[in-house]
């Protein structure tokens, strides 16, 4: 089965600072640390164990710039055959344009089927893997924690709210845009990095992929970005860990009463 | 004036808060724009639907059709599209669930409408409609215009708007039969399951020792274990200690886990993203403790510390041993 994984690299937010760029349309990124989008890192892993499982290939695609193409060597060091990396140039980017450019990057490659994660870290939009499916024409289900190839077709839980989930089957070729927790990603390995130093990424360009500009209007254009508006909630504990501890203790003990505690 | 669609998101005939959370928006801001609000409700049978949406919108349009017994995005999709056409709507409403995560983009690529998802706010401003999303883990905002089209489709978070109630409008029910559907169902429904059921109760107890990707490692779900029962309470966690398998599914707090309401939360190294707060806006008294100060959990909380949860934790055992 040849199977395409999307991926994305994306700054690391969690634990980090953010500041704002002049003139508030992002934050900055060079004090960002850049990592494989956590939902992708789980696609990628499926997509090579279903690969290691029954045969095929797996080709990884992403729409960045050179520097970019770390995520891409990632892939390609966990177990992927191909990589193909989509210059956007100048274009600007939104999930729209975004499915665009992806869907002219995979029609051609072989895809019984394309995983991507559920969405990105940076900007959450969540869309991009069905947006890309319903382009290519590929039958899709949205947040999926859960698959099995059987011959023509897939089984596929989709994890819906509420601690329920959905069990449906799919015809392939099909998209599935993968939760976090469908699997446990491997460790790259000195020999899979080794591997896929030697293997060249493809790259591909608007041009060369025979996009214009009237195909890569963005729907939406970011005016302003933001701190979310303060609370002013939380009262902060002061104090070192015992300090902070005994606060802690003492509220609930308050807010519990009884002997608890 | 114009319509404001919302898509009555519905499941086991019951129809889902999100969708309530819509009509309360859509209801404003028809209020202050003076545009019309009609729920679009596609099932197989309508009964016990229709009444959970009357009051809260100026007209209900049912499609009731067999084929829409389960959600089927293509299905689905062509209704929707057909009802579009029709009435070209200024705005459409979806919620940002799984379902609509597939409908959605299929009614954006078959449409040609702008699609913007996941939305927390939906302004209108003069002829231009904008958004309000959530970006970088939730720790900054940011607002963005739509392009100029006929009619514009949003995803809404869920919990980004109250549930409201009903505004006594007065509502009128048209029937509508569904369009010749395009293919054969191509996504197949082949049952519901529940995911987070068996072992711990989380939901029953006074104390939850809630515990995040912060905690580090595997090695130190014990002593948080240790802590909830010496505190008479019960362990829970976040999405990713799950993720990790650290811990089963029914420990989960959140969205896709359980809604609980302890009179005490303590989040210990939890994060805050939008799936776990929704599930704790139930809870007396929320106490965070993480050591990037700007992480979201400190808006949900009453109490927080800027400090490593590890060594919170190994003092809150120390303490709770002393006696």
């Amino acid at each position: 089965m040849d199977i395409v994984v999307c991926v994305k690299n994306v700054p690391f937010t969690q634990e980090a600072d953010l500041v704002l760029e002049p003139g508030n349309k992002d934050v900055r990124k060079d004090n960002l640390a850049y990592v494989i989008n956590e939902w992708d890192n789980y696609a990628a892993e499926e997509a090579i164990r279903l690969k290691e499982a029954s045969g095929g290939s797996v080709t990884a695609v992403t729409v960045g710039s050179e520097e970019d193409e770390e995520v891409l060597r990632r892939c390609l060091a966990m177990g992927a055959d191909r990589a193909v990396r989509v210059d956007p140039g100048d274009v600007t980017l939104d999930a729209s344009v975004t499915a665009a450019l992806l869907a002219a990057a995979v029609k051609p490659l072989p895809h019984d089927l394309v995983l991507t994660g559920v969405q990105a870290d940076d900007m959450n939009h969540g869309v991009v893997g069905p947006l890309l499916a319903e382009r290519l024409h590929l039958c899709h289900a949205a947040v999926v924690n859960g698959l099995s190839v059987n011959g023509s077709t897939v089984e596929a839980t989709v994890e819906l709210d509420g601690g329920q989930e959905e069990l449906c089957s799919l015809p392939l070729p099909a998209l599935l845009s993968v939760q976090t927790g469908i699997n446990e990603p491997r460790y790259v390995s000195i020999m899979g990095i080794r591997r896929a130093a030697k293997i060249d990424i493809e790259v591909a360009s608007p041009d060369s992929l025979g996009l214009f500009s009237a195909d890569l209007t963005p729907d939406l254009t970011l005016e302003e970005m933001y701190l979310p508006p303060e609370t002013g909630a939380a009262e902060m504990l002061a104090g070192d860990g015992p300090a902070i501890a005994a606060r802690i203790l003492a509220i609930i003990r308050e807010k519990v009463g009884g002997s608890n505690g | 004036m114009a319509e404001i669609v919302v898509l009555a998101e519905h499941r086991e005939e019951q129809v889902r808060e999100v969708t309530l959370q819509m009509l309360s928006k859509a209801g404003e801001l028809g209020r202050a724009h003076g545009h019309r609000v009609v729920a679009a409700l596609l099932c197989a049978r309508s009964d016990g639907l229709v009444g959970a949406l009357e009051g809260r919108a100026d007209e209900i349009v049912v499609y009731e059709d067999d084929r829409l017994e389960h959600f089927d995005p293509d299905a689905y999709a062509d209704v929707l599209g057909a009802f579009l056409a029709e009435r070209s709507p200024l705005l459409v409403l979806l919620g940002h669930t799984a379902w609509s995560m597939d409908l959605a983009p299929a009614l954006a690529v078959r449409t040609g409408h702008p699609l913007a998802t996941d939305c927390v706010d939906v302004l209108l401003d003069g002829p231009a409609v904008k958004v309000v999303r959530q970006v970088y883990s939730g720790k900054m905002f940011a607002r963005s215009a739509f392009r100029s089209a006929g009619s514009y489709l949003v995803t809404v978070r869920p919990g980004s708007f109250p549930v409201g109630t009903t505004s006594g409008r007065q509502t009128t029910i048209t029937r509508a039969s569904a369009p010749v559907f395009s293919a054969a169902a191509q996504r197949r429904f082949a049952g519901f399951r529940d995911s987070s059921g068996g072992g711990v109760d989380i939901t029953q107890a006074d104390v939850l020792v809630s515990v995040g990707r912060g905690i580090g490692d595997q090695e130190n779900i014990e002593p948080a274990r240790e802590v909830a029962a010496l505190l008479g309470g019960a362990l829970s966690c976040s999405r990713p200690v799950v993720d990790k398998k650290w811990l089963p599914k029914y420990h989960q707090v959140g969205t896709s886990g359980k809604s609980v309401k302890p009179k005490v939360y303590l989040a210990l190294g939890i994060s805050g993203a939008f799936q776990h707060v929704a599930g704790i806006t139930g809870a007396g008294t929320v106490i965070a403790v993480n050591k990037d100060r700007k992480a979201p959990i400190f808006r949900a909380a009453d109490f927080g510390a800027v400090a490593d949860a590890l060594g919170v934790l190994a003092a809150l055992k120390t303490e709770l041993l002393k006696k």
